[in-house]
């Protein structure tokens, strides 16, 4: 039988999550290390979030301001760029950088404990390596990100508002109201669940990566590589899967 | 400890005190075999240790001595043979019994393997937490500042790891592993990459660990002058198998090329 690197590795994954599914919700629960995750890994990436989702609200507004403008739509941008961000621009973007500072934060982490040993420690003075490390971060990663997504958005639409007034007045009450007047249910809800997949996944391969490391200071810095790479690639994916399952149950 | 039936002295045996009287043994390696693909690393290996004693292993590098020291501890399953440490067969244990054997275990790793996102503190309390073993604030800092002096460290509670030299950090690797007063240490290549005089500070720390805790020791290393100071009795491992055993002056005496290429 002819050897498939890339299946043996989405093997390796899907095994790994099987396993964070088989011992994730066993006792006993790390829940202060699953707390100090969370606070780390939100507040580390929270400059870079906002940063990233100010500029990208206001780059939308001034983009689309031209086009906009030339068919006399320009009191349509707030809907529209309100919806492209909450819909795609927002989860996607965030969701990358996200895999960016985390996944590879987690890669390295992961991977230099497992090159040092660290890991073997921690087995041998009462811990399971796997609940201690690769649960707690994944139910961090899983729980952060949407967060940071909603908050992504938010300065992003602020953004957009302030962007508006560089060429125009708009009131924010007037603002809110158009955005709002847009916004279905079936705009906001699936976006905002498939931020919690984006999350399991950089928190997964981060994890994975660093877990399975191979040995040598060459392993550490392929692990977090990796991690960026293929967890990136993974949320565009999931982002594709989104699109067709919400487009298959009507709510596009 | 839970005494073994099987080990117990018979009623008619001197007390163990006595220097002529043998030990029982705390650890015993029969027979085990671990390769990895075509690799066979080890082979039909056994060993004994007892209670009180320091044993050396003394191999080359690449002959499989982590890799014994590793089916020791749990973190490797040998492909045969039986593994007994303190009267329990490693082999065979639950999760929760390999973790309160564990306890009982101390394991000095080759690479220190000090947590980097602790400070030496939290990293001595690490096992001590982990094991359950609650102690309120108090005891736990005289517990610290104790295992901290014994290694002749105590200014250095508040230091992260990179901070340390490499001796200082193999000895916060040994404080880590005393924290737990365990019965057995195995200590693997405590000497190797420190200078000649570090290096024999190690070896004496390792007697004087074994004379104030009495805990027995396995000591996995190929530096001669920590092999001699710190082996009650040396085990050669050659071709995956246990050579030669008995005391140094025995093996450094002995006409067999093989053995005498150690100790040249
Ligand atoms: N996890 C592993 N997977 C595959 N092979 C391994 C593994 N661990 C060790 N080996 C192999 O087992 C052999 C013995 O390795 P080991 O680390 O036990 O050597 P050692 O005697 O401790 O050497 P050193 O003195 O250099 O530390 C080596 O050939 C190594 O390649
Ligand atoms: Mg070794």
């Amino acid at each position: 039988m002819p050897n498939y690197p890339i299946l043996a590795e989405a093997g390796g994954m899907a095994h790994f999550a099987g396993r964070f599914f088989r011992d994730g919700f066993r006792p006993r629960y790390e829940v202060s290390e699953w707390l100090y995750q969370c606070y780390v890994i939100g507040y580390q990436s929270l400059p870079l979030v906002g940063v990233t989702g100010f500029i990208m609200g206001i780059v939308l507004t001034l983009q689309s301001r031209p086009t906009m403008a030339q068919f006399g739509a320009e009191s349509w941008i707030p809907a529209m760029v309100g919806l492209t961000i909450i819909r795609e621009m927002g989860p996607i973007i965030t969701a990358l950088i996200f895999a960016g500072k985390i996944g590879s934060s987690i890669g390295a982490e992961l991977g230099s404990m497992r090159v040092t040993e660290q890991i073997d420690a921690m087995e041998v003075s009462g811990t399971n390596p796997f609940k201690y490390l690769v649960v707690t971060r994944v139910l961090a990663t899983t729980l952060m990100l949407p967060v940071l997504t909603l908050l992504a958005d938010a300065i992003a639409l602020y953004a957009s508002y302030i962007g508006l007034n560089m060429r125009g007045v708009t009131t924010l009450a007037l603002f809110v109201n158009n955005v709002l007047s847009r916004l279905a249910f079936g705009d906001v809800l699936p976006a905002f669940i498939k931020t919690f997949f984006f999350g399991f996944a950089v928190g997964l391969i981060g994890c994975y990566k660093g877990f399975y490391a191979d040995k040598g200071t060459e392993g550490v810095g392929q692990a977090a590589n990796s991690a960026v790479v293929v967890s990136s690639l993974v949320i565009f994916i999931l982002d594709l899967v989104a699109v067709q399952l919400t487009g298959l149950l009507g709510l596009n | 400890m839970q005494p073994d039936p099987s080990l117990a002295p018979t009623p008619a045996a001197p007390p163990a005190r006595l220097p002529v009287a043998p030990a029982e043994p705390v650890l015993m390696v029969e027979h085990v075999d671990k390769s990895f693909g075509d690799n066979h690393v080890l082979r039909d290996f056994s060993l004994a240790l007892h209670r009180g004693e320091n044993v050396v292993v003394l191999g080359k590098s690449g002959s499989g001595k982590s890799v014994l020291i590793k089916c020791i501890i749990g973190l490797l399953l040998p492909d045969a043979g039986r593994i007994t440490v303190l009267g329990q067969d490693v082999t065979g244990l639950g999760h929760q019994q390999m973790d309160e054997l564990r306890a009982r275990v101390g394991f000095l790793f080759q690479s220190n393997a000090l947590y980097d996102s602790m400070t030496v503190r939290e990293n001595l309390l690490f096992p001590l937490r982990r094991h359950w073993l609650r102690h309120r604030r108090a005891e736990e800092d005289a517990l610290v500042r104790e295992v901290l002096d014994d290694v002749g460290l105590a200014h250095t509670a508040t230091l992260m790891p990179a901070e340390l030299s490499g001796g200082m950090r193999k000895r916060i690797a040994l404080a880590r592993t005393l924290i737990l007063r365990p019965d057995i240490i195995l200590y693997d290549e405590p000497t190797t990459g420190l200078d000649p005089v570090t290096s024999r500070e190690i070896s004496h720390l390792i007697r004087a660990v074994q004379q104030k805790y009495n805990a027995s020791a396995l000591i996995i290393s190929h530096d001669m002058s920590c092999v001699r100071l710190t082996a009650d009795r040396v085990a050669l491992l050659l071709d995956g198998r246990c050579y030669a055993d008995g005391r140094y002056e025995e093996l450094a005496a002995s006409a067999d090329p093989r053995i005498h290429e150690f100790f040249a």
